[in-house]
């Protein structure tokens, strides 16, 4: 099992990697796992349900965790975005506004 | 008596002219002696510190790892769709996977905000704020990479879409992002997804006929599907989404 964290500038890093099965790997697995959630991450595991789908399991314990899960990755919480944003028409750009890798619509930009 | 007070007054002047002509003269010295103890201070503090070296490739490093692991955990259809069009759709209310049964679909665009619609007519229901900042900051920015963004929204709304709801900011359409260029999104959703079948079918005759084993039917099938939207579609100007660069 890998504990991947989605980190700015640098996409997603190793934070501890083991075996559930051996009781040390797992005693870090669970060390790391508490750190994460104590520094305010969500956790969540993905998986595939058996028509295929893809889709994501947020976990709040080492014991939500599927024994055979193969990672979680960790990313900071949700937080509302941009709630003072101006709306479009006023010429207003967004806190949450970024040019994305693709270039694309700018966020809170004049309506054409 | 007048005359020894008039003297009197007449020296005390010049002496406190003396003194005050000694402490702007001294002005200057003192400022420059505070600047270069001040600088000295400055040098000794940094000189041990290990300056952070400015990457311009650590972006675009961070968005290739990033889509490698957004490819791995959404399907192919989601990664594709990211990757031509620039965003993804999540079908909602828990539908089915080929979400032939969802009343509504979100959208969603990295660093931008999800929107809700009705795929049956295309209306625009709204637009969900959310971010995933973190304010640790590691190198000077809380903006997670683009493809982890948008890996981190579609976790968050497969995993628990009401609470990712609730913890967004609310607005109806049009409030920050253009109703119309959604809608334009929408329409080359439709023309990837019409194509897409097409393309598959196509790549499969290509592999056919050249009598061997496709070595990597869905690439060309992706490659296809990219230049039929190439053919279809207009260069995106700046200001309308596009397809993800590739890196």
């Amino acid at each position: 099992m890998k504990l991947l964290r989605l980190k700015p500038g640098h996409g997603e890093v190793v934070l501890a990697e083991g075996d559930v099965e051996v009781p040390e790997q797992e005693a870090a697995l669970i060390e790391a796992f508490r750190r994460e959630l104590d520094a305010g991450m969500w956790a969540a595991v993905p998986t595939e349900r058996r028509d295929g789908r893809r889709e994501a399991e947020l976990v709040k314990s080492f014991s939500d965790v599927p024994r055979d899960a193969e990672r979680v990755i960790f990313f900071p919480r949700a937080a509302g975005g941009a709630p003072g944003a101006r709306p479009l028409g006023l010429g207003a750009t967004s806190g949450l506004a970024a040019t994305s890798g693709s270039g694309a619509m700018r966020f809170g930009a004049a309506p054409r | 008596m007048l005359l020894g007070l008039a003297a009197t007054a007449i020296v005390a002047a010049v002496l406190l002219w003396d003194l005050n002509r000694a402490r702007v003269r001294g002005l200057p010295l003192t400022l420059i002696g505070a600047l270069r103890r001040r600088l000295v201070e400055v040098r000794e503090r940094t000189r041990g510190a290990p300056h952070p070296v400015y990457d311009p490739g650590r972006e675009l490093r961070a968005e290739q790892r990033a889509r490698v692991l957004l490819r791995s955990c959404v399907n192919d259809e989601e990664w594709s769709m990211y990757r031509d069009l620039g965003f993804v759709r999540v079908w909602g209310g828990g539908s089915g996977v080929n979400g032939a049964d969802a009343r509504y679909a979100y959208l969603i665009y990295p660093h931008r905000p999800i929107v809700a619609y009705v795929p049956a007519t295309g209306a625009l229901l709204s637009e969900y704020c959310v971010a995933f900042p973190d304010h640790s900051r590691p190198y000077g920015s809380a903006k997670l990479p683009d493809a982890d963004d948008v890996l981190a929204k579609w976790m968050a709304l497969t995993a628990d879409e009401r609470r990712l709801i609730a913890d967004a900011n609310m607005h109806l359409p049009g409030r920050q992002l253009d109703p119309e260029q959604v809608r334009d999104d929408l329409a080359r959703l439709g023309r990837w997804e019409r194509e897409r079948p097409v393309a598959r079918a196509r790549a499969r005759r290509h592999a056919h006929a050249a009598g061997s084993e496709p070595q990597s039917p869905q690439r060309a099938e992706l490659q296809s599907v990219g230049r039929a939207e190439r053919e279809t579609t207009p260069r995106r100007a700046t200001g309308r989404t596009g397809s993800v660069p590739a890196l």
